[in-house]
């Protein structure tokens, strides 16, 4: 007899073998929710490490607050898109909200940040159309690439040159060139080097988006990203970003200053077929964008946190992924290490999150820490001390 | 304009870095079940090819790769594509 999942068994004995070493690492169940840093797992309390909870805005009173008073005013679900089932002023609130704090003209919101990618590049480009994309670009990159029927060039991870010499093969050819690049990588940790990237962008003619995923409320004076942290916005044609990070909730969006952005509500299919965001989600997020404009310290503090936990963690002669940031990638020798060491963590009290090939970047196995605005010093402290415990029981410094 | 037999010839060289068993590799040599490269090996490869050859290999044509032979053709291909 044959198996509709036949295709699956390699995966499924990676996944078995996985499981045979401990918890599930890609499905752990948090029975409740503490606070934005604490969770309960099978009964004993665990500190996060491993969300993407940048600014700790997800119990945030002003956030909760709008949540349940949209969803006591328009409902608990949009029920259907915009196009076909109408548009709610709460949608228009957030997108002109988001088109001000970024200063641009124009912002059209997704109901998740990889349909804002999706949308965003399947939008701006088509057959006979080329986009370069960074070699350790999101899934939701590729994917948007793909949608597009354009053509996809990767270039090396962060490398100008390579971008050069790559859009110079293709002078005089038709067809418009994008550039895709994420402000933040999310699983090293390193932050694109737009200064270059844009000239680059610029002397071939081509265009310039950049993916604040991962860097939105964290960079930059006014926490708008990497992209004003270089002092490059003008270069960049469209910034795309998500909700689900620094802003607490679900969804995503698009900022540009090109007007014909709006024509993507009548084109971009991840935009058309699907419901919009629902009420709590727009209500919460205008509001945590309020509160990124109002208090500068939700950045001063995950900065402080961010230089704590990577200076504790070098400290102990850890290979780190990247300079301090909100995202600290600990690089181990192995797989199986880098298992048994995401297990021990977890039985002492930290979630973090592992990360494997093939979805690493140079087939590195990682953990990967974020930090968040919401962690208190001594939990940052509590953080360091189980890996200088780690460090004991584990070779954790073999070369990788 | 270089001939296929070159091609083929720079290719099986590059080819040989990802070949750990030390098979003798031809074009019917299968990518995947052969020489298990992986899609993020396959990755490589194709960078390490598009380096000797000058030459971009659009993401979209590499899913459609089973063997040396078909990367030779895809090279000749491409190599081709750009002539003016
Ligand atoms: C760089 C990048 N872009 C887009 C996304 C997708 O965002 P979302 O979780 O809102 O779908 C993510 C994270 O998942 C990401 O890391």
């Amino acid at each position: 007899m044959s198996d509709l999942f036949a295709r699956y068994r390699k995966l499924l004995a990676r996944r078995d073998q996985l499981l045979g070493q401990g918890a599930n690492p890609f499905g752990l169940r948090f029975d409740r929710l503490l606070s934005p840093t604490r969770a309960l797992v099978e009964g004993r309390e665990v500190l996060l490490l491993g969300t993407n909870n940048y600014l700790g805005l997800t119990f945030d009173p002003a956030c909760v607050e709008a949540a349940l008073a949209a969803t006591r005013a328009y409902g608990t679900g949009t029920t259907g898109s915009r196009i076909a089932n109408g548009t709610y002023d709460l949608h228009e609130r957030l997108e002109r909200a988001l088109a001000d704090f970024y200063d641009r003209a124009r912002c059209l919101v997704f109901t998740t940040g990889y349909q804002a990618n999706l949308a965003t590049l399947a939008g701006l480009a088509g057959p006979g159309d080329r986009i370069f994309i960074d070699s350790h670009s999101h899934a939701s990159i590729y994917d948007g690439c793909l949608l597009s029927g354009a053509r996809i060039i990767r270039f090396r991870h962060n490398d100008a040159e390579d971008l050069e010499r790559r859009l110079a093969r293709h002078r005089g050819e038709e067809g418009i060139q994008l550039v895709v690049v994420e402000g933040l990588y999310s699983m090293l940790g390193d932050v694109a080097p737009l200064r270059e990237l844009v000239a680059v962008v610029r002397r071939h003619g081509a265009w310039m988006v950049v993916d604040e995923a991962h860097s939105l409320g964290v960079y930059g004076a006014r926490g708008r990203g990497v992209a004003e942290e270089q002092g490059v916005e003008a270069e960049v044609d469209v910034v795309v970003g998500t909700f689900s990070k620094s802003l607490g909730a679900v969804g995503g969006f698009a900022v540009s200053h090109h007007e014909g952005l709006e024509l993507l509500r009548y084109a971009a299919r991840p935009y058309m077929f699907t419901a919009s965001p629902s009420p709590a989600t727009m209500a919460s997020v205008t509001a945590a964008i309020q509160r990124i404009r109002d208090d500068p310290s939700l950045r001063e503090r995950i900065w402080r946190n961010a230089r704590a936990l990577h200076a504790g963690l070098a400290e102990l002669g850890l290979r780190l992924g990247a300079d301090p940031g909100p995202v600290v990638a600990v690089v181990l020798p192995d797989e199986a290490t880098a298992v048994a060491v995401w297990n021990h963590l977890l039985a002492h009290g930290l979630y973090v999150n592992l990360a494997l090939p093939p979805g690493t970047p140079d087939r590195r196995s990682l953990l990967r820490l974020s930090v968040s605005a919401a962690h208190s010093e001594e939990e940052i402290e509590r953080a360091i001390a189980a890996f200088r415990e780690l460090v004991r029981r584990f070779d954790l410094k073999s070369a990788a | 304009m270089m001939t296929k037999d070159e091609i083929s010839a720079r290719i099986i060289d590059l080819v040989e870095r990802h070949n750990p068993k030390g098979l003798t590799i031809l074009l019917e040599t299968d990518l995947t079940e052969e020489l298990e490269i992986d899609s993020v090996a396959a990755m490589d490869l194709v960078m390490e090819i598009e380096e000797e050859f000058d030459l971009n290999i659009p993401v979209n044509e590499v899913a459609d790769l089973r063997t040396v032979g078909d990367l030779v053709e895809l090279v000749a291909r491409e190599l081709r594509g750009r002539e003016p």
